[in-house]
């Protein structure tokens, strides 16, 4: 074996379990050991808890010895954004709202997980509620992206990329609803999918934007995300946003999918504010397609410039409505000073939310308030039409379409002081939110001073087999995940 | 939609269920003016005869058959309360 057993990909790590080589308490105690040790640098986590992790791997040992293994995931740490309840275990968003809350139940994709043999493994960090890219917006701590170390890890799911690009975790969940998945895993050097809206149940997500949010995986290869997606996608009833509908084998189909495909690039994606150092790396991944015997086809999505103003509006409009629930009574933070019932909503709300949180519940209580609603919430959704239209259309000629994930590499920590900056790093990720659609940041080299770049591929709805498909194309000749950081 | 941005940030934090200090009010007003600036550039769009979307995909009616399931056990639910009493939360007193 070529590396440490934290390092290893899921098929690597299963056929090794499977063959005696390894077990799944020594593959534990390789990834707590790595944790222990870049964590101080790092800080993806919230919190861990070790034995509970060494406890699952040891169940896992008695089900393999017993010829009963639950497959490929069967004993594989997976780490988990905390926004995902787990049994037991804390889920605090990031928030001192939530700072003492332990999950009475697990989500569905935690339960999906565990009927597959997998490890939950960890707390791991995000920008309060999932609001924000950079993961600086939590209450407890700044997460590191492990390839600069003064630079964000993205966001919100920092956590989740950092962790899995540090070895931290063989892959994790994250969560996206304008980007968050995507974008972190392109400055952390890892491969996040945000599967089509209702493939992945939200049962057990605390909601941000409900019409847009979405669980997808994190990991170090399109294959390991490709197994992951197959545990965790599939109907479910308790989340009624969940689509019927049927779910292939992504892992065998990455190798039946040769293409060549149709692969649109939108003009809109490579104006204004991209750097150049991201602009070449995705012209040569486009060249790459182009050799592969790809057609690459000009495609225009007009209504791009808008897709930030749509988000912001329809995105803290529903972030308004669902952390209402946080009003001190059920669960939560309670104020100690509350005068009266009343008093006990408006303090334990004010003492309990970050101030990025409290920008966009004020901005989205706004835009809903009576004499606004059809100016601002009702002119997005329409907008959020003509999005989604644009891409409808560019799909009756390329089967997906490519684009950088962000405008530029990993910034410093610090950088984005001002809310609209942060809010216009999502602008090539949001689109894909509000239209619905699955799409995967994969790696596709890096910046001269060594910070890593992603691109974007767009799939059609439900197609995650030929999305993931033609990124494995293309990471099969340009494996950039397997260089790690020097930590 | 108007570019004179008439925000409230008063009836709005009420609203809200929000307590912010002037500090807070004074830098929210500030961004939030900024960034619904940068919002009303959607008023450029023609959407004359565009149906709204709520939701990405046409799901209607989403059924589910009416059979009786457990809910959380009592202890569980309470267990995250800042406060409780004979097996219910606890609140400051609402009427006088």
């Amino acid at each position: 074996m070529s590396s440490e057993p934290f390092f290893r990909s899921i098929g690597e790590l299963s056929a090794a379990l499977a063959r005696g080589e390894l077990s799944s308490v020594d593959l534990m105690r390789s990834v707590i050991a790595r944790t222990e040790a870049v964590e101080p640098k790092v800080r993806a986590f919230n919190s861990f808890d070790r034995e509970d992790a060494l406890a699952q791997a040891r169940s896992s040992d008695l089900r393999r010895a017993a010829g009963a293994s639950l497959g490929p995931l069967d004993g594989i740490p997976i780490g988990m954004k905390d926004v995902i309840a787990v049994a037991g275990q804390p889920l605090t968003a990031s928030s001192r709202m939530l700072a003492n809350f332990v999950s009475p139940y697990d989500a569905t994709v935690v339960k999906r997980l565990r009927a597959a043999g997998a490890i939950c493994w960890g707390r791991l960090n995000l920008d309060e509620f999932a609001m924000g890219s950079s993961t600086e917006n939590s209450a407890f701590q700044a997460t590191a992206n492990p390839y600069a170390l003064d630079c964000v890890p993205g966001g919100s799911s920092g956590g989740s990329a950092a962790a899995v690009a540090a070895g931290e975790a063989i892959a994790s969940l994250g969560s996206d609803t304008g980007g968050s998945i995507r974008q972190p895993a392109a400055f952390c050097n890892v491969v996040g999918l945000k599967p089509t809206y209702g493939l992945v149940s939200r049962y057990g997500l605390i909601a941000f934007a409900s019409s847009l949010d979405q669980i997808g995986p994190f990991a170090r290869s399109v294959e390991d995300v490709a197994i992951l997606l197959g545990a965790i996608a599939g109907h479910d009833p308790l989340d009624s946003t969940s689509f019927h509908t049927g779910i292939p084998d992504y892992r065998a189909e990455l190798d039946r999918r040769k293409g060549p495909w149709r692969l649109g690039i939108p003009k809109e994606y490579f104006g204004e504010g991209l750097d150049p150092e991201v602009a070449e790396a995705v012209q040569r991944a486009v060249a790459h397609y182009q050799k592969l015997g790809c057609e690459v086809k000009p495609v225009s999505l007009p209504h791009t410039e808008y897709g930030v103003g749509v988000y912001y509006i329809i995105a803290t409009a529903e972030c308004s409505s669902n952390l209402a629930r946080y009003d001190g009574v059920r669960y939560g933070h309670r104020s100690k000073e509350a005068k009266d019932a009343v008093d006990l909503y408006f303090r334990s709300r004010a003492e309990g939310f970050g101030s990025e949180v409290k920008r966009r519940i004020i901005l989205g209580t706004y835009v809903l308030s009576s004499g606004y609603y059809d100016a601002f919430y009702l002119r997005a959704q329409k907008v959020r039409t003509l999005i989604r239209n644009d891409f409808l259309a560019a799909y009756r000629e390329v089967d997906a379409i490519l684009t950088p994930t962000a405008p530029t590499p990993a910034f410093r920590r610090g950088a984005k002081a001002d809310p609209l900056a942060m809010y216009l790093c999502d602008v090539y990720t949001i689109g894909v939110n509000l239209a619905g659609l699955p799409a995967v940041s994969v790696p596709c080299g890096f910046s001269q001073d060594g910070r890593p770049i992603g691109m974007q591929l767009i799939g059609q709805p439900y197609g995650e087999a030929e999305l993931l498909g033609i990124a494995r194309a293309y990471e099969r000749d340009h494996p950039w995940a397997q260089k790690r950081p020097v930590l | 939609m108007s570019h004179s941005i008439d925000l409230n940030i008063d009836h709005v934090a009420n609203l809200a269920r929000l307590a912010l200090t002037p500090e807070e009010k004074a830098q929210y007003a500030t961004q939030l003016t900024e960034i619904l600036s940068h919002i009303a550039k959607l008023k450029e769009v023609n959407v004359d005869g565009v149906e709204p979307t709520a939701h990405a995909f046409p799901l209607y009616n989403v059924w589910a058959e009416d059979v009786p399931v457990a809910g959380l056990p009592v202890d569980l639910a309470l267990r995250n309360a800042p406060a409780q009493r004979d097996q219910m939360f606890a609140v400051p007193k609402v009427v006088e």
